[in-house]
């Protein structure tokens, strides 16, 4: 008997793109993807998208996540999504939460977000889409890990 | 355990940590200090109200944040609040002008006038305060890491229009300290952040003696995860960290310590606020007096703004703020506060419409006109609960600041991001709370309505407005003398790298139509940039 191969944890990094100083949320979130088991690379603020495609890479992870308060996301998003395809990096989850409009949640798609979590999304169902959509996309490319 | 809770009826905590019972009588006033630090509305300790006539001589100033696009935009939401009955201004400006950025810099790209005014030039700052008359209207200036640049600009502005500076009446935020903590428009490391704040202070108690450079925020701190008694006691133990640099340079308590003011937070339980803010105004001239030895009543006087309290108001029926609005304001009265600005009810989507403004001012108007909070001072003066619960909160206050002073201070514990990562903990659990239900919040975790389109009229963004700003900076570029700006320029790094005061040359700087962007950078060169701490413990 051997036991399962050990899945590796979840990486992701978490990036404040831009000027926006509300952290506040960031740090909530990187509290509750620690707590539910990932690994967290959080960028603090300042971030240009260089910057988040750059550390994105370097870390190896799985999950690109922005938090967006001010209001800059559609310009910030369409700047880093071609330095993200660039870096090799359009099959990995890329998320977004803060302060999106709805009207802006189809461009945002259309951008290669898959998970948009507006002001007022639960922790949890920020965690559960993660470990959901990695899982799967694991699955998909890495079927060994499963045996 | 409680013995006095009856069988089946619960305890209740509030957020400071203190049990709250469900009657008080005098015999809990007594056990509590009494009324050891009460006295009389403008009387040491000042518990009960600076001022002995409070609002009966002069209600609180209204003062709503506002900014938006560019500095005439701006102007023109300003006259409208002053037409309607506006007696101050407040003043927003967008995330490149608070990190010290020009319009045109790469990262400052997309947040043009975005979230608040565009403002990279004394240019800016004339057109944006074209037609008000700066004697009757006070101005507030919500800037941070870049307020020094701002304050020489204001000033040089009101002299150019023919105010007398030496009478000049005005506040800047320019809390760095607590940016660290919570809003995150800092720019150079923490050392030399907190000397650009002495050199504000030092400089206006010379030259602009009734202008307040400093405004210490709790309020921030609170957002970012703090409870009521923290929010207070840290704001003070910031407040000591300015008053001890400005104290090194040799000025006496006396001459600026009445110029400090505070900002501070109004959300949730009624009462704790009221004590909060009563405790406050106590421990605050206590320790003016106490610690530094001021004489002078007016240094200390715990002077504020407060009814905002944004992390208070919900994305979820967001019709809802107003009614919570409108009780911040009333908490807001019940304490005391100089000056009020309210949150607008579209906030947590968008910058305040006109319409929504107007509602946050009218309520604040209609406190003093309807309601009757400006007929008498400190109107819960006397209540079992608020005396017993006033006295608690100080106790408590009292004990926070201990533990920090015991920690080597405030400034280390920011540096090092101590406190950022113990509110941030208490954030967490609050978020937590709030999606289990053990934090009652009305729309969102208790009596919410499905798939209600909020009614909410989002504020345009428009792209083209920011070429225009960085157009115009541009022009004032090509127009103004380049070898004095550079001159003027020199003498701010000469100044930051000297140790002296750095004010005089920026104001020359300004003068001379240097950017917000280009004196930053020299500053920047001397001192070097603030590098954010990752800390995510308790």
């Amino acid at each position: 008997m051997t036991a399962a191969p050990r899945m590796r944890p979840i990486r992701v990094v978490l990036a404040k793109p831009g000027l926006d100083g509300h952290d506040q949320g960031a740090k909530v979130v990187v509290r509750a993807l620690l707590a539910a088991g990932m690994e967290v690379i959080y960028t603090g603020l300042r971030q240009t998208p260089e910057a988040v495609a750059r550390i994105a890479r370097d870390e190896d992870v799985d999950v690109i996540a922005l938090s967006s308060m001010a209001g800059s996301h559609l310009a910030f998003c369409r700047r880093l999504k071609p330095l993200l395809d660039e870096a090799g990096l359009a099959d990995k989850l890329w998320i977004i939460g803060g302060n999106l409009p709805k009207q802006d949640h189809g461009e945002l798609r259309a951008l290669g977000f898959r998970g948009i979590f507006p002001s007022s999304s639960r922790l949890d169902d920020i965690t559960a889409f993660i470990e959901r959509e990695v899982r799967g996309s694991r699955a998909a490319t890495q079927p060994e890990a499963h045996a | 355990m409680n013995d006095r809770l009856p069988a089946g009826i619960a305890p209740v905590v509030n957020e400071s940590g203190i049990e709250i019972q469900p009657l008080y009588t005098a015999a809990d006033v007594a056990a509590s200090g009494g009324d050891a630090m009460l006295g009389r509305p403008g009387e040491f300790p000042f518990t009960r109200g600076i001022h002995p006539m409070m609002y009966r001589k002069q209600p609180w100033t209204m003062r709503q944040y506002t900014g938006f696009g560019n500095a005439a935009d701006t102007n023109a939401r300003f006259k409208y609040l002053i037409a309607n009955g506006q007696t101050g201004l407040n003043v927003a400006f967008d995330l490149p002008t608070q990190c010290g950025l020009a319009s045109d810099y790469p990262l400052a790209d997309g947040e043009v006038g975005r979230v608040c005014m565009a403002i990279d030039t004394l240019r800016d700052v004339e057109v944006a305060f074209e037609g008000i008359d700066l004697d009757r209207i006070t101005v507030s200036l919500t800037i941070n890491g870049s307020a020094s640049i701002l304050i020489a600009m204001y000033l040089a502005m009101a002299e150019r229009r023919g105010f007398d500076v030496a009478k000049l009446r005005g506040t800047a935020q320019n809390d760095i300290l607590k940016e660290f903590v919570g809003r995150g428009t800092w720019i150079y490391p923490v050392e030399p952040s907190l000397r650009f704040v002495g050199d504000t202070i030092e400089y206006c108690a010379k030259h602009a003696p009734k202008y307040s450079p400093v405004s210490v925020c709790g309020y921030h701190i609170r957002e970012s995860g703090a409870n009521p008694a923290q929010e207070m006691a840290y704001a003070f133990c910031i407040a000591c960290a300015y008053a001890d640099e400005v104290l090194k340079r040799g000025v006496p308590i006396d001459e600026f310590a009445g110029r400090l003011s505070f900002n501070f937070n109004i959300f949730g339980n009624l009462f704790e606020q009221v004590a909060k803010f009563r405790a406050g105004r106590g421990l605050w001239a206590k320790l003016v007096a106490e610690r530094y030895g001021a004489t002078k009543p007016g240094s200390m006087w715990l002077r504020m703004i407060a009814g905002g309290g944004g992390s208070g108001l919900t994305f979820e029926q967001p019709e809802l703020n107003i009614v919570r609005g409108a009780y911040y304001a009333l908490v807001s009265a019940l304490s005391g506060a100089q000056t009020m600005a309210l949150c607008c009810y579209d906030e947590a989507y968008t910058i305040p419409s006109e319409y929504a403004q107007r509602i946050s001012l009218r309520t604040m108007q209609l406190l003093i006109e309807e309601i009757g909070l400006a007929d008498t001072v400190d109107p819960l003066g006397g209540s079992y609960y608020v005396e017993t619960l006033t006295n608690r909160m100080r106790s408590e206050m009292e004990r926070i600041i201990a533990g920090v002073d015991a920690r080597g201070g405030i400034v280390g514990l920011i540096a090092s991001g101590e406190i950022q990562s113990q509110v941030s903990a208490q954030a967490y659990r609050r978020q937590r709370d709030l999606e289990s239900g053990a934090y009652r919040k009305v729309g969102v975790n208790c009596y919410r309505t499905e798939d209600e389109e909020p009614d909410v009229e989002f504020h345009p963004y428009d792209e083209a407005d920011a070429r225009a700003q960085v157009a115009r900076l541009a022009e004032v570029r090509c127009t103004r003398d380049g070898a004095a700006v550079e001159r003027a320029l020199e003498a701010v790094r000469r100044a930051a790298a000297e140790g002296s005061n750095t004010m005089p040359s920026i104001v020359e700087a300004v003068k001379a139509y240097a950017s917000v962007g280009e004196i930053t950078g020299a500053l920047v060169s001397v001192v070097g940039r603030y590098r954010e701490p990752v800390r995510f413990g308790e």
